[in-house]
């Protein structure tokens, strides 16, 4: 593949290029394409069995795909000088009990060939103050700060995170969207898969959504929200569900004790329809729909197309 | 050769100095011995059970037989004892490890090939030592057995290297079996090949059968090293060694494969 030496920067620095892995009967990745881009965070969401973990898993090498292209740095992620450039946080890894928490990231630096210092790594991750304890003394929360430890500590130039906040207090979660952050800023890549869409909302460049081994959207935050047009009016009046049921404009409505809950692809019109019908209407509210509905929305198109797929199959 | 070279040009930080690799190796035998000897729960059960089986059979009621029963006994459990660190701490740890993620982790981590493997054949490889120097000092304060010093050495030798192909066939049986399984199963190993190689009783004890295909487990052949090593034993050795040398290779091909399939 011909290219000019300017174009390396643009290169991806992970590319799955219609992968395809089969288990079985069951085909957990049906031709999936993605591509991470030097120093951006790209989040991976999408419904349980979608095939995040495979995808993840086909990256880091630890799986060969049936078909497609897998590519980390421009190689074969089994290639361990691949992997020398990344960090790996995985879902649940018991790591060994009696190590103290500084033998483990000494002993997970010595892979790497420039490793930052443990002073730097335990600033980073903010385990400064476990470095001496065994690992298995720890509570759940830190021990997924020591694992993040573990994964920054060799100076990664992509990181990928699986699920890291699980089991996280909100405080830590915020602790550790800021160190992520971070890295960001010092150039670092991430591929972030995660359960919760805030998490996604607050750190992604770029969501990309998958469903049935297949990547189903791709692009920004805000493009993703673009794709549900639908918005959420709130407001404490009087009017019967019926009533506002009726309008033409109207999506969906139901009322929760005082307050009336409507969601419409135009909230400018039902809005002054809201304000003409009733005089004491208060405590009005107008919502963008937040990445949660966009993401139900777009994996439920994809369930219906699916099940479609299906019965024409049959 | 275009896409080496754009990667090669976009970070030199994958190139990684000869004298970093083998620190890898090192770090990584440190901290499985580290963490293994600071398990009471894999490192008593190791220490105790030869070591109550010599105190038992090879010092006290071995009195009456003379000190050539303790020196006899010295080489069988001292075999019986290499045996567990191996088949345990090879098998049931890998089986655990693929079972809790760990080994995932690690796959996916730029640990160099091997280091896994021959940290915890290292590991393997110095608590066998230990069992032997425990039974050794049993044997020499306790049993007055009198040893020279290369007897010492040849002992603790076939100590530290015939463990490893129990480490081997532990390591085939933990790719078998995931998880909490192996133990049992490799319960079911140990105690009866032990008990048919003739290292709880000397063979010519045991049922004209079991001395026949004796020459089928392979703690008999080791068993013969060890004989040998503490003057109880004249003749060949070769085909013993041969012969484990045989087994570790192929239960090690049989592991590498599974594990290479299966993860």
């Amino acid at each position: 593949m011909p290219h000019s030496p300017d174009s390396h920067t643009r290169d991806p620095i992970a590319r799955l290029g219609g992968a395809v892995k089969r288990y079985g009967p069951l085909t957990a990745l049906d031709g999936a394409d993605l591509c991470l881009q030097r120093g951006e965070l790209l989040a991976l969401l999408g419904p349980n069995g979608a095939g995040k973990t495979t995808a993840i898993g086909l990256l880091l090498g630890l799986i060969r795909a049936d078909a497609g292209a897998v590519e980390l740095f421009g190689q074969d992620p089994q290639r361990i000088e691949a992997r020398r450039r990344i960090g790996v946080m995985l879902q649940n890894a018991e790591l060994p009990a009696t190590l103290r928490v500084g033998e483990l990231l000494r002993l997970t630096a010595s892979y790497y060939p420039a490793p930052r210092t443990l002073a730097e790594t335990a600033e980073l991750a903010g385990i400064a103050d476990l470095l001496k304890r065994p690992y298995a003394k720890l509570s759940g929360g830190q021990q997924r700060r020591v694992q993040f430890a573990l994964a920054l500590c060799g100076r990664p130039e992509l990181l990928f995170l699986d699920e890291p906040t699980v089991g996280m207090d909100i405080e830590a979660r915020q602790k550790l969207w800021a160190a992520i952050r971070q890295l960001l800023a010092e150039g670092c890549a991430v591929l972030l898969t995660t359960h919760y869409l805030e998490e996604a909302e607050a750190l992604a460049d770029r969501v990309c959504v998958m469903a049935h081994g297949r990547m189903i959207h791709e692009g920004t935050v805000d493009e993703l929200r673009a794709r549900v047009a639908m918005k959420r009016i709130r407001c404490l009046s009087a009017l019967p569900v019926d009533t506002v049921r009726s309008w033409p404009e109207v999506g969906q409505v139901h009322r929760d004790g005082e307050r009336l809950h409507i969601g419409t692809a135009e909230a400018e019109v039902v809005v002054r329809r809201l304000l003409d019908a009733d005089r004491h209407l208060c405590e009005l509210e107008v919502h963008r729909a937040g990445l949660a509905e966009a993401f139900t929305e777009l994996t439920r198109d994809a369930d219906e197309a699916s099940d479609t797929d299906q019965r024409e199959a049959a | 050769m275009e896409t080496v070279m754009s990667v090669t040009e976009l970070g030199t930080t994958s190139v990684m100095p000869r004298s970093r690799v083998i620190g890898a190796y090192l770090e990584e035998a440190r901290s499985e011995c580290l963490r293994y000897m600071r398990a009471p729960s894999f490192m008593l059960p190791i220490m105790l059970f030869p070591a109550m089986f010599y105190l038992l059979f090879g010092v006290l009621m071995a009195k009456s037989n003379g000190p050539d029963a303790a020196r006899y006994l010295l080489a069988s459990y001292g075999v019986f004892g290499v045996m567990s660190p191996g088949l345990f701490g090879f098998g049931v740890s890998l089986a655990l490890e693929r079972d809790g993620g760990l080994l995932t982790f690690k796959r996916a981590l730029p640990m160099p090939p091997g280091a896994y493997l021959l940290g915890k054949m290292l590991m393997a490889m110095a608590a066998a030592t230990v069992v032997i120097l425990l039974l050794l000092a049993m044997a020499t304060l306790l049993g007055h057995v009198t040893l020279s010093l290369s007897q010492v050495g040849a002992l603790l030798i076939t100590g530290a290297l015939g463990v490893l192909p129990f480490c081997a066939l532990g390591m085939f049986v933990g790719t078998l079996i995931k998880g909490q399984g192996a133990p049992g199963m490799l319960q079911l190993i140990y105690l009866p090949m032990s008990f048919m190689s003739g290292l709880w009783f000397p063979l010519p004890m045991l049922p004209k059968f079991l001395q026949q295909i004796a020459p089928l487990w392979p703690s008999y052949h080791l068993d013969q090293l060890a004989l040998a090593a503490v003057g109880m034993r004249q003749g060949t050795l070769l085909p013993h060694v041969l012969t484990l040398f045989g087994i570790t290779a192929a239960f090690l091909l049989l592991a590498a494969r599974r594990l290479r399939r299966h993860g």
